[in-house]
C-alpha cells in the first residue's frame, strides 16, 4: 500500500450536525466521525432543551403540573396529557365518565394525525422535496382549527383534566371532523402517487437504515420505529386504556426494517387513527364530560403507580410515587423517543452521511421531548 | 413468556424477593427487590425472556428512616396509652411508664434504582428495584447486557448520582457538562 492511501484509509474527522441543523429538528447535536463520506461513529448529544420537568413535578401541585405535559411532545401533546392524567386517576381511583373517554379518544387521534402529517412533510423536506410540506400542513391546519375550537390552543393542549375533559365539543366539531375524515381520505391516494411511488424516495429509502427486531428490544424502541422492524406491540392494543377496546383497528406492522417501513407504518396508522375518530363520533354517548366527585386537593394514597400510553412516536409511560401529600414525591417521565434516538448510533455506523440522515428523518425525533 | 413461569425463575436469584402486585391497580404486574449485587443476575433472566427495558430512574428516600421511627414511635405510644387505659378501666393499678427504650443512631436513608421493564408479546410489566447507601450509591451497569441502558443510566446519574459501576461514559447527559450537582436529590438546593 502506498504511503498516500495509507495515510487517506486512517484519516477521519469529526462533523457536528447540529445543534442548529434543520435536519436535527430542532436543538439536537449529532457528533460524528467521518471517513469520507462514511459515518465511524455517531453520537447524540442531548440536553439543549433540558428543563427538567421531573423536578418541576416535585413542587406544584398535581394539577399544577398539567400545563407541563402538553410542553413535552408539542406535536402530540394530548397523548402527553393522557399519560398524565391516567396515571394520577389511577393512583387516586378517578372513574372517567364514557363521554369524557370518547372526547380523549377522538381529539388524540386527531392529534395523532396531525402529528403524522408534520412528521410526513418535515421527513420529505429532509430528504429535499419541499412541496409536500405545503400540502401536509395545508391538511395539518383543519386539524389545529377543529381542536382549538374544543381546547382553546393550538399546540400545547391542557385539555384533560383528572376525571375527564375540561371542554365538551359541539355540532360543529362533529361536522368539522367528518368532514376532515372525507378530505383526508381523498387526498392519501394522492400522497402515495406524489411521494411513496417517487422512485427517488424509493431510492433513498428502501434497504436504507436497517434496524433488526433484536436491536429494538436491546434499546427499547416502541412505536412505529418497532413496527417497522416487525414487531407488532401497540401499547393501544399490548395493554388497553381509556376505550380503545371498543374500536376496531388495526395496527400496521412492516417486517423489512429499513426507513421505508418506518414511513409505511405512519402512513398507514392515518388511515387507522381516521377509523377510530369515525367509530367514536358514530358511537358518542351523551352525558357528563367530568366526573363529578373529584376532590379539589387531590391526595393519591401511598405508593407508586404506572401508567403507559401509545403516542405518535411510541410508548409514553409515567410513573408516580406519592407520599400521601397533594405533590408527587417522585414524577418519571419516560419518553418514547429518548429510547428511539438511543439506538441511532449503532444503527447509522458506516453510512454515508445522507443516507443517515434519512434515517434519522425517519426515527420522527421531537428534541423536547427527548430533552425534558 | 408467562408471568407465574418467570416468578420462579426470578425467585431463584439468590436474596430476591419478588411479589405479584395488582395491574390494574398499580400498572406493573411483578416487583422484584434485589441487592446491588445480584442485579446483574436479574437482569439476564429478563433479557434471556426477552423483555425490552423501558426505563432507569431513581427515587431519594432521604428522610425516610426517621420517618420510620417517628411511626414506630407513635405506635408504641399509642399502645401504651391503650394498655393504661384498660387497666385504668379494670380499676387495676397503673403500670409503671417503662422509659423509652434508647435508640441508637438512625440508619443510613437510602436512593433507590429503579428498572422498568416490558415485553413485546405479553403483557407482564416488571419493576426491579435496589436500594443503596446514600453516602455510597453504586450499581453495577446493565449496558452490557441492555446498550439501551446506556443513555438511562447516565440520566439517573446525572440526577440523583447514582454511579454505575463499569459504565463506559458517566458523564452528564441532559446536564451540562461540567455539572456536579445532582437535582432530584431531596438535599438539593440551587
Amino acid at each position: 500500500m502506498s504511503a498516500f492511501a495509507q495515510s487517506q484509509a486512517n484519516e477521519t474527522f469529526v462533523l457536528n450536525l447540529g445543534p442548529q441543523h434543520p435536519a436535527t429538528h430542532g436543538v439536537l447535536r449529532v457528533k460524528l466521525t467521518m471517513d469520507g463520506e462514511y459515518i465511524v461513529e455517531a453520537e447524540p448529544v442531548l440536553g439543549y432543551i433540558h428543563r427538567m420537568h421531573e423536578k418541576m413535578g416535585e413542587n406544584r401541585t398535581w394539577a399544577q403540573f398539567l400545563p407541563n405535559t402538553g410542553r413535552m411532545d408539542y406535536l402530540h401533546a394530548l397523548a402527553f396529557n393522557h399519560g398524565y392524567v391516567a396515571v394520577v386517576e389511577r393512583a387516586a381511583g378517578i372513574e372517567v365518565p364514557e363521554r369524557a373517554e370518547y372526547l380523549r379518544v377522538i381529539t388524540t387521534e386527531l392529534n395523532r394525525v396531525s402529528s403524522h402529517l408534520l412528521w410526513f412533510g418535515a421527513f420529505i423536506l429532509d430528504l429535499g422535496g419541499f412541496s409536500p410540506l405545503l400540502y401536509a400542513f395545508d391538511d395539518r391546519e383543519h386539524i389545529l382549527d377543529l381542536l382549538e375550537s374544543v381546547t382553546g390552543s393550538r399546540l400545547t393542549y391542557c385539555y384533560f383534566r383528572f376525571g375527564g375533559v375540561y371542554n365538551d365539543i359541539d355540532d360543529n366539531f362533529a361536522t368539522g371532523a367528518r368532514a376532515f375524515i372525507k378530505r383526508l381520505r381523498g387526498r392519501m391516494p394522492m400522497y402515495h402517487k406524489l411521494v411513496t411511488k417517487n422512485i427517488i424516495l424509493m431510492k433513498r429509502l428502501q434497504e436504507v437504515g436497517p434496524i433488526s427486531a433484536e436491536m429494538c428490544r436491546k434499546y427499547g424502541a416502541t412505536g412505529p420505529v418497532c413496527r417497522g422492524s416487525g414487531i407488532n406491540f401497540d401499547v393501544r392494543r399490548h395493554e388497553p386504556y381509556s376505550i380503545y377496546p371498543e374500536f376496531d383497528f388495526e395496527v400496521p406492522v412492516y417486517e423489512q426494517g429499513d426507513s421505508m417501513a418506518r414511513y409505511m407504518v405512519r402512513m398507514d396508522e392515518m388511515e387507522q387513527s381516521l377509523r377510530i375518530v369515525e367509530q367514536a363520533l358514530d358511537k358518542l354517548p351523551e352525558g357528563p364530560v367530568m366526573a363529578e366527585k373529584v376532590p379539589k386537593i387531590l391526595k393519591p394514597p401511598k405508593g407508586d403507580y404506572y401508567h403507559a400510553v401509545e403516542t405518535a412516536r411510541g410508548s409514553f409511560g409515567v410513573r408516580v410515587v406519592s407520599d400521601g401529600s397533594n405533590t408527587p414525591y417522585r414524577l418519571k417521565l419516560r419518553s418514547p423517543t429518548f429510547s428511539n434516538l438511543s439506538l441511532f448510533g449503532e444503527a447509522c455506523r458506516g453510512m454515508l452521511l445522507p443516507d443517515a440522515l434519512a434515517l434519522m428523518g425517519s426515527l420522527d425525533l421531537v428534541i423536547p421531548e427527548i430533552d425534558r | 413468556m408467562n408471568c407465574a413461569a418467570l416468578k420462579e425463575k426470578l425467585a431463584a436469584v439468590p436474596e430476591a424477593l419478588v411479589s405479584e402486585t395488582d395491574y390494574a391497580r398499580k400498572g406493573f404486574a411483578l416487583e422484584v427487590q434485589v441487592s446491588p449485587q445480584q442485579l446483574v443476575a436479574a437482569v439476564s433472566v429478563l433479557d434471556a425472556e426477552g423483555f425490552f427495558l423501558e426505563a432507569i430512574t431513581g427515587v431519594d428516600w432521604l428522610g425516610e428512616q426517621a420517618a420510620l421511627r417517628k411511626e414506630a414511635e407513635a405506635k408504641s405510644a399509642a399502645e401504651a396509652k391503650a394498655q393504661a387505659a384498660a387497666a385504668a378501666a379494670a380499676g387495676e393499678e397503673l403500670p409503671t411508664a417503662e422509659p423509652p427504650a434508647e435508640q441508637g443512631e438512625l440508619p443510613e436513608d437510602e436512593l433507590e434504582a429503579v428498572y422498568d421493564f416490558n415485553h413485546y408479546e405479553s403483557l407482564c410489566r416488571v419493576t426491579l428495584r435496589t436500594r443503596l447507601p446514600r453516602s455510597k450509591p453504586e450499581v453495577p451497569t446493565i449496558s452490557p447486557i441492555y446498550p439501551g441502558a446506556n443513555w438511562h443510566e447516565r440520566e439517573t446519574h446525572d440526577f440523583f448520582g447514582i454511579i454505575f459501576v463499569g459504565h463506559p461514559c458517566l458523564e452528564p447527559l441532559l446536564l451540562p457538562e461540567d455539572a456536579d450537582y445532582h437535582p432530584l436529590l431531596k438535599d438539593f438546593r440551587p
